[in-house]
């Protein structure tokens, strides 16, 4: 395999054709780095676009109301309702492939001007109220302090947790909020803590960032909603259909609140899963159209490295006469010309790889240094390719190079010495 | 008593072009002892390529037999037959047919190549043979910066290297002027005073003269297989 002699042939063989060998290598070239490229940037858009809800648990579910489109039972349509309370008791009662249950409430109604005051600072917020649970659906990262727990809602205790964009508003660049006081819609909240969200791209109620969130009982007896809730999220057992749980819910809730089960617009639903499951099948296709293009240049690539090394052939065709009268054998002549191919698909494909690679690093870099300084969320990030994928396109590139040299090959040994002799 | 070398036996073969079927060989018969030196002779398509091909078991022939060193020699793989070709048989060509990317030892050391022997020695073996072709000294050379005399030199330097039983030269001077031609003759001959046998292919009466026997062929058959009478009294010439 790596004696003097075989390479010698190689490269002789190459720099007899410098400019025919170097086209020939380019489209192997092209097809990698096509292929590297694109896999890089497709894995880099699923990168950008999963890190903005990677946390978020994806057997989960939102359920709204609306206002209602059909009369039923005496009540006329339009008219507006709202989940509450017992209703939360109800689901938990009766539905049984629900597992965390998280009512929120929505304070629409509080957000005229600056409501939310600290000394001589203040900002307009949205003001949410929150129970422990959805953090378990929706995770936070505590930069200061704490979330909402139990004890805060069962003893409706006035404190709240503040967004990044609340705490930048209201406090000195690294003061401690916990433990100070803000008023927020006229009333005095103590600031528990400071939450960033795990999963930005999922704006749920506003930017998270300008979240200010309370207990949801002390919301709930602060601001005057009663016993109401706004919406509610949940997750399902394992085992559950979250779709199927979501329209039990439903289904439970219209019941309750006498609206017509056939009443499709009264209720709404968000159905995480079923997103998650979409983009899933969106990645797949994206990675699917990536390797039939990419596998598609590098097999026009290889067409290219078996035509050249068909000519090639031809013109050595005496050459190989001579070696195979002075005693040759064809497997010689099969091993050289294989290993030619081989090679050369090699050695074009490994620089495609290399230049990929090298490309998908700069972008990397270059979008990790534009992320830092933007506001809006990029759904790029993070270009690479696995080293999976790296050492399966070398390999297809070895046996590329194979078979784009086995018809070549097998032809150089079918011409007979003789003839090969001939030939001139 | 010596051997045979070659032994061939109402040799018959035809080359099939579709429909058209061109009988070349028509039962040729002759038998070359060993260390004899031999000419073919013959006018163009008078088959002495094609029965040069058959004894290199470069082609391939439809009937009869064709005993190589008391081998039987049929239609056999190429594996099988590029190992013969290596073992007993060494070439001379008319445009010597060297390899051009290969400086001179290379392509003399090119045969022990394909049967393994490693690079230092071979290549050692390769200038012994060069220097006794007076080459010495351009063993590093290629082919392009030789003269017409010196490839054909280096070619039967290539033919020599794995000790064949027999030389197959054809027309080994054609395409040298004749003060070369007289030189690589030269060479020739003392090559087979060695013990190799040689059989030289050619349709020149001054080459053919050299030699201590001649074969004539005429439209596939053998016209003449006589001694030659000048060899005796014209040597060197």
């Amino acid at each position: 395999m790596f004696d003097q002699d075989r390479w010698q042939e190689i490269f002789s063989a190459i720099k007899q054709n410098k400019l025919r060998s170097a086209l020939t290598a380019f489209g192997v070239f092209w097809g990698i780095f096509m292929l590297i490229t694109m896999t890089g940037a497709g894995n880099g858009l699923v990168n950008g676009v999963t890190a903005g809800f990677k946390h978020f648990a994806t057997n989960s579910a939102f359920v709204w109301t609306s206002n209602t489109t059909k009369p039923y039972k005496g009540f006329r349509q339009g008219r507006p309702w709202n989940f509450n309370n017992e209703d939360m008791a109800t689901i938990r009662r009766e539905v049984p492939g629900v597992d965390l249950l998280a009512p929120k409430l929505q304070g629409w109604n509080l957000n005229q001007g600056e409501n939310v005051i600290r000394g001589l600072r203040t900002g307009a917020f949205n003001i949410v109220g929150e129970v422990p649970d959805f953090n378990r659906i929706d995770p936070n990262e505590m930069i200061y302090g704490r979330f909402i727990n139990e004890m805060d809602v069962e003893q409706k205790r006035k404190v709240c947790v503040i967004g990044e964009r609340v705490y930048e508003v209201l406090f000195d660049k690294d003061e401690n909020p916990v433990g100070e006081y803000i008023r927020v819609s006229g009333v005095w909240f103590q600031v528990i803590g400071v939450a960033r969200s795990l999963n930005p791209n999922v704006q749920i109620g506003g930017d998270k960032k300008e979240l200010v969130s309370l207990p949801f009982s002390t919301m709930q007896q602060s601001f005057n909603y009663g016993n109401e809730v706004h919406f509610f999220g949940f997750t399902t057992k394992s085992g559950y259909s979250v779709s199927e749980t979501a329209d039990a819910v439903t289904r439970l809730l219209k019941v309750k609140h006498s609206v017509d089960p056939d009443d499709l617009e009264a209720t709404g639903n968000f159905n995480v899963e079923e997103m998650a499951k979409t983009m899933n099948n969106m990645f797949l296709g994206i990675n699917l159209l990536i390797w039939i293009v990419g596998i598609g240049t590098l097999v026009a690539g290889a067409v290219g490295v078996s035509n050249i090394m068909l000519v090639t052939v031809r013109e050595r065709t005496k050459e190989i006469g001579i070696q195979r009268a002075i005693g040759a054998r064809p497997w010689t002549i099969i091993s050289q010309i294989l290993t030619e191919s081989v090679f050369l698909t090699t050695l074009a494909g490994f620089l495609g790889l290399a230049l990929g690679t090298l490309i998908l690093s700069a972008v990397s870099t270059g979008l990790k240094a534009a992320a830092a300084t933007s506001e809006e969320p990029i759904f790029f990030q993070d270009l690479n390719i696995g080293l999976a994928t790296a050492l399966l396109a070398l390999g297809v590139l070895v046996l590329t190079g194979f078979f784009a040299g086995l018809i070549p090959a097998r032809k150089a040994v079918r011409v007979k010495p003789i003839e090969a002799l001939r030939h001139e | 008593m010596s051997k045979s070398i070659i032994r061939v036996e109402a040799l018959h073969k035809s080359y099939v072009n579709g429909k058209n079927s061109l009988h070349v060989l028509k039962g040729l018969t002759m038998n070359i002892q060993e260390g004899e030196m031999v000419s073919i002779m013959g006018s163009s398509g008078s088959g002495k390529s094609t029965l040069l091909n058959v004894l290199g078991i470069l082609d391939n022939y439809d009937a009869g037999s064709y005993h190589l060193d008391g081998i039987p020699i049929t239609r056999m793989n190429e594996t099988k037959a590029a190992r013969y070709r290596n073992q007993y048989i060494g070439f001379v060509f008319q445009s010597f047919n060297l390899i051009s990317f290969k400086n001179a030892v290379e392509n003399v050391a090119l045969p022990l190549y394909y049967q393994g022997v490693s690079r230092k020695k071979r290549n050692d073996l390769a200038l012994e043979y060069l220097g006794r072709m007076g080459l010495r000294e351009w063993a590093h050379h290629l082919p392009s910066e030789l003269s017409g005399g010196q490839k054909q030199r280096l070619a039967i330097a290539r033919a020599l290297i794995s000790k064949p039983k027999m030389i197959l030269a054809d027309e080994p001077t054609g395409a040298l002027d004749s003060q070369t031609s007289r030189e690589v003759m030269e060479l020739l001959k003392e090559v087979n005073q060695t013990g190799i046998a040689m059989v030289i292919v050619t349709h020149e009466n001054e080459i053919a003269a050299q030699t201590r026997r001649i074969i004539r062929l005429r439209d596939g058959i053998i016209e003449s297989d006589e001694v030659n009478a000048d060899f005796q009294t014209l040597p060197n010439t």
